[in-house]
């Protein structure tokens, strides 16, 4: 086996090596430069706050705390702030499904004869837009401002990168003589959507479901700009007030202040936690959905 | 032969009508499939194109939308006389010119090396690594480059400062571009990367036999065969990133925005959003997110005509 081993690698020519050599390295670099943050989080937010603070904390977890997390289960904030989040996005995504999968389909009916024009219709929104102002402007006569509408309907309910993708798959995946013999048993096209394409479908649903959950789920901007009330507010605002604006504690004593100390180490510690807590349900659901999501792209490219 | 003409123009309207009336039949669950979506798209797409003329109005509360009394250039000339004109042109061109010429090539160069693993298991963990951070949200992006690159306690700001670079990076008018556009590098190299993947996929085996044959050794497989491989594909995505590169940095931009790197991390949409929503002045606002619009649009057309002449691929 050795020797098979070394006869392979003196086949090879030096420059070829060389480039193997290099190949690995690289590879291992930028998987370290990847992973190390975020295994970097998971364990500073079980370590001792002091020790993170002065550079202790690099490979493994140094004295066992869990302050940081206590203080979360206990901040009325992020379980608000969880909940509003939970509900638009499950709703939300309903929404987004409900009006995408059936225009998608209609789109891959190759005898709808308005068919490209509505194409260009959708596909124009990609590269104009009103803007920032005239939008708020619209929501504001809607008055669909703080409230948990906005979070729902809004220019994104119809994402025209995900409409394409099953519009793609619908075209590819589905047989023009399926729908020939179904419309000759008298099959109309509300029941071929419903009891024939939909079935086949389940892939390209749970594609693009998880990628409208996704962007549910890391929604900062809707709230940033739409919603005043604090109790509506989504998770991603609730962060933001977290991680950047300082507020860590939710009773506002002792908030850490930039000046560093001992209460700037304790916060740190919340904010190590508070990214884990946030980040949970997609870091876990990922490893099983990632094929799903890789999916999504190759069905989208193969027609451009 | 006059009476044959003569029923032809009587019976040709009838007819056509007739058909419209047929697809129309034919068509109608169709229509109502899609006519949700539609609803929505205008509702929410398409009226607020229609509400750009706000720019060119003043705001009135009452008129809504559309704005009140015609103000034509005002806020135009406004906004071009302004001290900040310049600063925000400036700084909106760096960042996304930035952006795209190292993030652009980035996944390219990844999927050639990725391309390059025999090894399947460990090509298939390093792909769900790199394709992970595409999917952290845009705060918690943020507030870990804030807890990591602290002066004081993050663990690569201590690092840095051993190596000499002192002070406080995300304060820094210098490192505000850099960090901005490495991380964004960071959580989306991989994702992008796919796409290329896919195409690196679909090369012709008989390429690569026909090379090795001709002697050729890997980096010259890569330069001869696989890149020009990918040719098509670099130059859609090219337009179509050229096509949202301005709009997509707002949140980033705006989150890590302080009051010491202001200078440089001040855009276009970041004042839309000041002057517009948080001080009210809607009319002023909307003509400098016209603005904005406008060099998008622009920077697509450009590229795609580049893309035309040169490689005959084109968006329409």
């Amino acid at each position: 086996m050795p020797s098979i081993t070394m006869n392979r690698i003196r086949n090879k020519k030096p420059t070829d090596l060389l480039f193997d050599a290099t190949v690995v390295a690289v590879c291992i670099l930028i998987f370290f430069i990847v992973a190390y943050p975020i295994y970097f989080i998971v364990i500073a937010s079980i370590s001792d706050p002091t020790y993170v603070s002065t550079g202790k904390v690099l490979f493994v977890p140094k004295g066992f705390s869990l302050f940081g997390y206590e203080q979360i289960f206990s901040d009325s904030r992020v379980w608000i702030g969880y909940r509003n989040t939970l509900f638009y996005a499950l709703f939300g995504t309903f929404v987004n499904l409900l009006l995408t999968l059936p225009a998608a389909y209609v789109l891959s009916r190759h005898e709808f004869k308005a068919r490209r024009f509505l194409m260009f219709f959708f596909i124009f929104t990609m590269f104009f837009n009103g803007g920032l102002i005239p939008t708020y402007m619209l929501m504001r006569d809607l008055s669909l401002i703080d409230t948990p509408w906005v979070f729902i309907f809004n220019p994104l309910t119809v994402n025209v990168f995900n409409l394409i993708i099953t519009r793609t798959f619908f075209e590819n995946n589905i047989p023009h003589e399926m729908f020939e013999a179904a419309t000759m048993d008298g099959c109309s096209h509300f029941k071929f959507f419903s009891s024939i394409v939909l079935p086949l479908s389940k892939a390209v649903t749970a594609v693009i479901g998880l990628y409208y959950l996704v962007w549910h789920w890391n929604d900062f901007f809707t709230g940033l700009i739409y919603i005043r009330n604090y109790d509506l507010q989504p998770l991603q605002i609730v962060l933001r007030d977290i991680l950047l604006s300082n507020q860590v504690f939710a009773e506002g004593a002792g908030s850490g202040g930039t000046g560093g100390g001992y209460a700037q180490r304790y916060a740190d510690q919340v904010k190590y936690g508070v990214i884990i807590v946030s980040s949970l349900p997609v870091l876990i659901l990922y490893p099983f959905i990632q094929k799903y999501f890789e999916k999504g792209v190759l069905i989208g490219s193969v027609k451009g | 032969m006059a009476l044959t003409q003569g029923t032809n123009t009587e019976t040709l309207p009838k007819a056509k009508k007739a058909t419209i009336l047929n697809t129309l039949r034919r068509d109608y669950q169709l229509w109502l499939m899609i006519l949700p979506a539609i609803i929505c798209v205008i509702i929410f797409n398409y009226i607020p194109m229609y509400g750009i003329q706000l720019a060119f109005r003043e705001y009135d509360f009452t008129a809504g939308l559309t704005g009140g009394d015609w103000a034509g250039l005002k806020y135009f000339e406004q906004f071009i006389n302004s001290h900040l004109f310049w600063d925000l042109i400036r700084n909106t061109l760096l960042i996304s010119i930035t952006t795209i010429v190292v993030g652009f090539p980035a996944p390219i160069a990844l999927a050639l090396l990725v391309n390059q693993i025999r090894w399947k298991r460990g090509k298939r963990i390093l792909q769900t690594t790199v394709y992970l951070p595409h999917f952290i949200s845009i705060v918690v992006l943020v507030g870990l480059l804030n807890v990591m690159l602290s002066p004081n306690t993050g663990v690569i700001g201590l690092l840095l400062a051993k190596l000499g670079v002192e002070g406080n990076l995300l304060a820094s008018v210098k490192a505000f571009v850099p960090i901005y556009v490495l991380s964004d590098v960071w959580q989306h190299v991989g994702w992008n990367s796919i796409i290329y993947l896919a195409a690196l996929a679909a090369v012709d085996p008989q390429l690569y036999d026909a090379a090795k044959i001709d002697g050729a050794n890997k980096w010259q497989i890569i330069r001869n065969v696989e890149i020009p491989a990918i040719i098509p594909t670099i130059i859609i995505l090219l337009i179509l990133n050229m096509g949202t590169v301005i709009s997509t940095g707002f949140e980033k931009i705006f989150l890590m925005q302080n009051s010491l790197n202001l200078p440089i991390s001040e855009v276009i949409e970041t004042y839309v959003y000041k002057t517009g929503i948080v001080s009210n002045q809607f009319s002023y606002a909307a003509a400098i997110g016209l603005f904005n619009t406008m060099i998008n649009f622009m920077m697509l057309v450009i590229v795609n005509t580049i893309a035309k002449k040169v490689a005959r691929i084109s968006l329409w």
